[in-house]
């Protein structure tokens, strides 16, 4: 089933055009990573694709459902209502985590699925259940700020697995990280591919988007330059994407 | 005269003083927050509104404004006022006087909550009401206690200006018995009274601080 579908977005701040039309969808239980190089798009796209930005033109669909579609040159967002349903199908993990600093690690992972709907008893058992999964069920009456840097980009995995999103971003989430911290995170996103939860991962880790990939695309200049499995990216003919490959390598 | 017998006759004007601080408080740390929002608004116009109101407010001295708002329904609708509306003038004069240096305070402390705290609020499913009641209003809050305390410290001096519509306040008795007795002594514990406060005030502005030390932004 298909997830995820977005035709020709297109996208310019201060009029330099930073998506250039693209294209991509994601079926359930894919696991896609986004490469490329700074500046290449690829956090504008997945910015996109949650909302965060409206795009200039494009079509964006979540399970069948239109988010936003073109009409006559303009893109016409789906009304309110549709809107809040269709962001329940979407999570989203940043690169700075962005905890709600004044609560609690319990408290962030409760609250929004009180917002939600559920009740607060509800809502805290799935909480520690998330929270335990990940291993932090002992930090859960901490604040963010006692917390390390992975541990709280793990908090703001559970936070977004507990409202059971059916796809879920991430945004460069190991990039605000200390290198020992995170191979914790990236063991986190490596057990939820296991468990096929479908995710599209915006990373610069390129030896773990290829492991953990079915799918890669790499952007450069807000065009998808190239799309595949690891195996055929990583033999590619294409000057211009082994010698990317290779330096993010270190070779 | 003795110090203690000046403290009782200042007794009176302490309480007049103290009900303004408090008073001007009530109202103008509550009405900040809507002229602040004002003063953002993507509305053009009600944000223009708000900054000539703010303007005003903090470009003219507040002893013309309690002048102004005092007189201003004899002299502006022609309403003969009771000797009542002294202190309702007071009120109303510190409390917008205040409300205005407020909705700046809370204005920097709004735009200094981080955009990302926006964006998580978003895609987690909250309104935009309950992104500002619950998470942007609360950290908004503890940014702004250091400037808070700074104004509510102003607060207790300026209560003296209210002397300037002859308000029973303690400054204007301290002056009155001053001038009778030709004497210092009666300012001099007009000081001791507002510096002893103040002392209180920044006190429970500090344990307020405290208080909220239990997370970091």
């Amino acid at each position: 089933m298909e997830l995820l579908r977005i035709e020709n977005c297109r996208k310019s701040f201060d009029g330099e055009e930073i998506l250039k039309g693209i294209s991509m969808s994601v079926n359930e239980g894919e696991v896609v990573s986004v490469i490329g190089p700074s500046g290449s798009g690829k956090s504008t796209l997945l910015r996109c694709a949650c909302m965060l930005e409206h795009m200039d033109g494009g079509t964006l669909s979540y399970a069948g459902r239109i988010a936003a579609q073109e009409k006559e040159g303009k893109v016409i967002y789906a009304n309110p209502a549709d809107l809040k349903e269709i962001r329940k199908t979407f999570g989203l993990v940043f690169q700075n985590f962005n905890l709600f600093p004044h609560y609690s690690v319990l408290k962030n992972v409760t609250e929004p699925q009180i917002i939600a709907g559920k009740s607060k008893a509800e809502a805290e058992k799935k909480a520690l259940e998330c929270l335990e999964k990940l291993g932090l069920k002992d930090k859960a009456k901490n604040y963010p700020c006692q917390l390390s840097g992975g541990q709280q980009q793990r908090v703001s995995i559970a936070r977004a697995l507990a409202l059971e999103p059916k796809v879920l971003f991430f945004d460069e989430p190991t990039s605000a990280l200390d290198p020992e911290l995170t191979g914790e995170v990236l063991k986190v996103i490596r057990d939820l591919a296991a468990l096929h939860m479908t995710m599209i991962i915006v990373t610069h880790e390129m030896n773990f988007a290829r492991e953990v990939s079915d799918r890669m695309i790499f952007m450069e200049h807000g065009v998808v330059r190239a799309e595949g499995t690891p195996d055929e990216l990583f033999g590619s003919d294409d000057e211009r994407l082994k010698s990317f490959m290779g330096k993010l390598n270190g070779n | 005269m003795t110090l203690d017998v000046i403290f009782k006759l200042l007794m009176g004007g302490m309480g007049v003083t103290v009900s303004i601080f408090v008073l001007t408080l009530l109202f103008s740390i509550p009405l900040g927050l809507p002229v602040s929002l004002a003063r953002m608004s993507k509305s053009k116009v009600v944000s223009a509104i708000a900054g000539v109101y703010i303007s005003i407010m903090r470009g003219t001295p507040l002893m013309l404004q309690i002048i102004v708002i005092y007189f201003l329904p004899f002299y502006g609708f022609g309403i003969n006022v009771t000797s009542g509306y002294r202190f309702v003038a007071v009120i109303i004069a510190f409390s917008l006087n205040y409300a205005a240096y407020f909705a700046e305070i809370y204005r920097s402390g709004i735009q200094s909550v981080p955009k990302g705290q926006y964006e998580a609020a978003q895609i987690l499913g909250y309104s935009k009401a309950q992104t500002f009641v619950k998470i942007i209003m609360p950290q908004m809050f503890k940014r702004v206690l250091p400037a808070m305390t700074n104004e509510i410290i102003t607060l207790v001096k300026d209560t003296s200006l209210s002397f300037a519509i002859a308000t029973a306040e303690m400054f204007t008795i301290a002056k009155q018995i001053a001038a009778k007795q030709a004497s210092l002594m009666p300012l001099m514990a007009a000081g001791i009274f507002y510096y002893v406060f103040n002392l209180l005030v920044a006190w429970v502005c500090r344990k307020v601080e405290k208080h909220y030390d239990y997370y970091k932004i």
